[in-house]
């Protein structure tokens, strides 16, 4: 399917096929919208249903019932007359709503009245001594290999971090027969008592029942530690040990594979790049996009839906995506939303699937030391600086982000950020005795994923330049 | 209550904070006003040629002035500013082309200017190996070469706020007015007096000129830039051609910034630029034409820089024709990054001593408005 847009303009274009993207696109062309659905991925489903059109993981409570329903949402979509392109990076996005997409290696621009945004999550930096070994890799890259091709760890594992997806992780790699030898869990003892407020809409929201079942079906089968409060990986050229400090007793346990995993944050840079107003998140620790009710953001005809809006789930996402994708039905065509769903009722569904957030929010709010490195720990790994690179820095007068960019080339690597963005705002906030708001964040620059000289030389020419050649 | 200072700059660009430096240099004490923050638009973000070569006449002198003060630009700021001299090269792409070169270095050598060097076929190949084959020569300014811009224009600003200017950045200088023989410039809820003002205010400099009542034909641009992965190096020189919108320079950690000065669509107000991606193409096509060595180097990211273009191309620079202490330096027409160090020198010099050495005559705004003073 790597085909390129058949059109040049829609109604709609949905960039994303995780939940987000996929109930927008279907909702936005059951309404009669033409509508594109531009995903990266070589299917649908986006991250939380990876492969579930072609996972070779057959036996469903493997990867758990959440998983499934991701097969609904493609059925919906394709039933639907819904254009989908897959391998379609999308490199560009203005406030004109002009969106540049590479598929098969060549690029081509489509105009949209409305965009919906479904870019998910990214999962946030754990930047300890050690992060960038070999043998150190993300919770979110092994579960990738584990969804995509049934790929399970059997060296000697171990897993550090926090968070719900933490959990499932463990459970899935267990299920699937893979060795985990020992959880360090990061999350903070006083966590508890700042979530209990919030306890009681947690008890009563869907991720309560299984969230315990799951802790404890990991429990069950693996040595996990509570209270670690350090941790750093060592090695020479590769991992070797894994060093950690829980209840103010240091252990170091050899090891082979470390996934990492403090939660995820929404994936901002694209629309960041469309030049969409974000604000720092004070509880998520991450910055969000201003969004009104729909999802409608700064910028006019730019809406955000699922993860990438704020950190909510795959339940929340998927009515996000409706929501949106019936605002955009609203405005261009207004009639046609009779057929849709109320928007009370998408309101009150979204209220039901982020019950509990809150809680989980709190509870899993990662500690100071996890998110603020210091000394020779690598912050920004595609230039190689280090935290104390960059307090020297604020020290001769870079006082943000992008100023920093002068002194360290901070963020100017392949990653655009992705993997130091966060922290270098808190680093620098910490430093400066400033909020991450002031401080602010890179300013995100199209193309948002790399494209090859050869490609962009190859796009359609502009009409100022054949005026110049018949004028010739 | 208002603070009495030797000069008000407005606009921190690597203009302002140059005037501001070399001030403090001459013994004032100056404040520098910048909305944003140094460097925030065309000087921090422009391609960072240090360059004499192929520059409008009128402004050479001040172009020469200033590479002298580049060439020692470490004992200036205490900063390297990443400045590299390997030269800067002209490239003719054909016979045509160069028969133009011909003609421009003969006309700059009876000026008595010889920085611009006439170079055949072989000279062009050892100075840039990489070019088509097809070139036949050029022009090579051996003196030139590029800086880091945003670490230039940084470095100038810390160096004067260390020699005792006073510096403000996040907020416009706003309700400029002459009273009893001063200037006064407020900045938030503060308010400063002086006898000079430079207006440096770049992209902003036309309106505040405008409010003086001297408007001046000049509009917002915003040219574009993208720079590359890393790929192996492979040129010295930064390379302009002769006939097509290109300028291009590898940096000592492999990548490769391509500019040319294509624009993209200003949004001043927000501080925003919207690319023009398919003018960017067309810079795309000039590389994988000339240069097959980069076809397969990936571009990491485009950006524009916003700032002011005279209508005739060349700066506004010297004394207001209106106002006693009024002084002008802006419209810099997309080549204003090199002048910057040299420009703050000679303006130092015309409100220190009235005077300058540094022939500017061409520059100054009288070219719009007969002299009122």
């Amino acid at each position: 399917m790597t085909v390129a847009p058949k059109r040049e303009a829609y109604d709609v274009v949905v960039i994303g096929a995780g939940p987000a993207g996929l109930a927008a696109a279907a909702t936005s062309a059951e309404a009669g919208l033409s509508t594109l659905l531009l995903d990266e991925n070589v299917g649908p489903g986006g991250q939380v249903f990876r492969a579930i059109a072609s996972t070779p993981v057959t036996e469903r409570n493997q990867l758990g019932a959440d998983y499934w329903v991701g097969a609904d949402l493609v059925q919906a979509l394709r039933a639907s007359s819904a254009e989908i392109i897959h391998r379609a990076t999308v490199w560009s996005l203005d406030r004109n709503l002009e969106i540049a997409v590479s598929v098969g290696g060549a690029s081509a621009f489509v105009k949209a009245k409305r965009v919906i945004l479904a870019t998910g999550a990214l999962e946030r930096p754990f930047p300890i001594p050690g992060w960038t070994l070999p043998g150190v890799m993300t919770a979110g890259a092994a579960q990738t290999m584990l969804k995509s091709s049934a790929l399970v760890p059997d060296g000697r594992t171990v897993i550090a971090g926090q968070g719900p997806l933490l959990w499932l992780l463990a459970a899935q790699i267990l299920r699937l027969g893979g060795r985990i030898d020992r959880i360090l869990d990061t999350a903070e003892r006083g966590n508890y008592f700042a979530a209990l407020p919030h306890a009681f809409a947690f008890l009563t929201s869907p991720y309560f029942a299984k969230g315990l079942s799951m802790m404890r079906e990991v429990k069950a089968k693996v040595q996990v530690v509570s209270g670690v409060t350090e941790l750093s990986a060592a090695g020479d050229g590769q991992l070797a040990s894994v060093s950690y400090v829980a209840g103010g007793k240091r252990e170091t346990i050899p090891a082979d594979l470390l996934l990492l995993h403090q939660g995820v944050v929404p994936n901002v840079n694209l629309a960041m790049a469309a030049g969409i107003e974000h604000g720092w998140d004070e509880l998520q620790l991450c910055w969000s996009p201003v969004l009104d009710a729909s999802g409608n953001s700064s910028v006019a005809g730019i809406a955000i839906a699922g993860d990438g809006a704020d950190i909510g789930g795959a339940n929340a996402a998927v009515v996000r995506g409706r929501i949106a994708a019936r605002a955009a039905v609203e405005a261009l065509a207004p009639a046609a939303g009779a057929k849709l769903p109320a928007m009370a009722t998408l309101r009150a569904d979204l209220a039901k699937a982020e019950r509990g957030r809150i809680f989980l929010d709190t509870l899993f709010r990662p500690s100071p030391q996890f998110r603020i490195p210091s000394g020779d720990t690598i912050v920004c790994r595609c230039e190689e600086v280090t935290a104390k690179d960059i307090l020297d820095a604020v020290a001769i007068g870079a006082t943000g982000p992008n100023q920093l960019k002068a002194y360290r080339r901070t963020g100017m690597g392949p990653c655009q950020g992705r993997l130091c963005g966060l922290t270098v705002t808190e680093l620098m906030a910490q430093a400066r005795g400033k909020t991450p708001q002031e401080i602010g964040y890179y300013r995100l620059r199209a193309p948002v994923k790399p494209i090859t000289l050869a490609e962009l030389a190859a796009v359609p020419k502009s009409e100022d330049d054949i005026k110049a050649v018949v004028r010739g | 209550m208002t603070q009495n200072v030797d000069a008000i700059v407005v606009g921190g660009g690597i203009h302002g904070c140059s005037t501001a430096l070399h001030l403090c240099l001459a013994g004032l004490k100056p404040v520098l006003i910048e909305k944003d923050y140094a460097g925030r638009h065309a000087s921090g973000v422009n391609a960072g040629g240090v360059r004499q070569l192929a520059r409008h006449i009128p402004e050479i002198p001040l172009s020469i002035r200033s590479m002298g003060i580049w060439e020692k630009i470490s004992d200036l700021l205490d900063d390297d500013c990443s400045f590299e001299s390997h030269g800067q090269v002209l490239v003719a792409e054909n016979e045509d082309e160069l028969a133009v070169c011909r003609a421009r270095v003969a006309e700059l050598n009876a000026l008595g200017f010889t920085h611009e060097e006439l170079i055949d076929a072989t000279e062009l190949r050892r100075l840039v190996p990489a070019v088509a084959e097809t070139c036949p020569g050029g022009v090579v300014s051996r003196r030139d070469g590029a800086a880091n811009p945003a670490q230039t224009t940084t470095a100038f600003r810390r160096k004067a706020e260390q020699l005792g200017a006073t510096v403000r950045e996040g907020v416009a200088a706003s309700n400029i007015r002459h009273s009893d023989g001063l200037w006064h410039v407020d900045v938030g809820a503060e308010s400063f007096a002086a006898p000079v003002l430079v207006n440096a205010a770049g992209a902003w400099a036309g309106k505040i000129a405008a409010d003086l009542g001297e408007p001046v034909p000049v509009e917002t641009v915003a040219p574009m830039l993208m720079i590359t992965s890393r790929v192996p190096h492979f040129i010295d020189p930064v390379v302009i051609l002769r006939g097509r919108k290109l300028s291009f320079k590898q940096f000592s950690n492999g990548t490769v910034l391509i500019g040319g000065g294509h624009l993209a669509r200003p949004f001043q107000d927000r501080n925003e630029t919207v690319l023009d991606w398919k003018s960017l193409a067309t810079s795309a096509r000039t590389v994988f034409e000339l240069f097959p060595v980069m076809r397969d180097a990936t571009i990491m990211r485009a950006w524009a820089g916003i700032e002011a273009k005279m209508k005739d191309d060349i700066p506004v620079f010297g004394p207001s024709v209106r106002h006693q202490g009024l002084f002008h330096q802006f419209g810099f027409s997309l080549h204003g990054f090199q002048l910057g160090p040299g420009a703050g020198a000679v303006m130092a010099e015309l409100i220190v001593n009235g005077g300058t050495q540094t022939r500017i005559g061409d520059l100054g705004i009288d070219r719009f408005h007969p002299s009122t003073l």
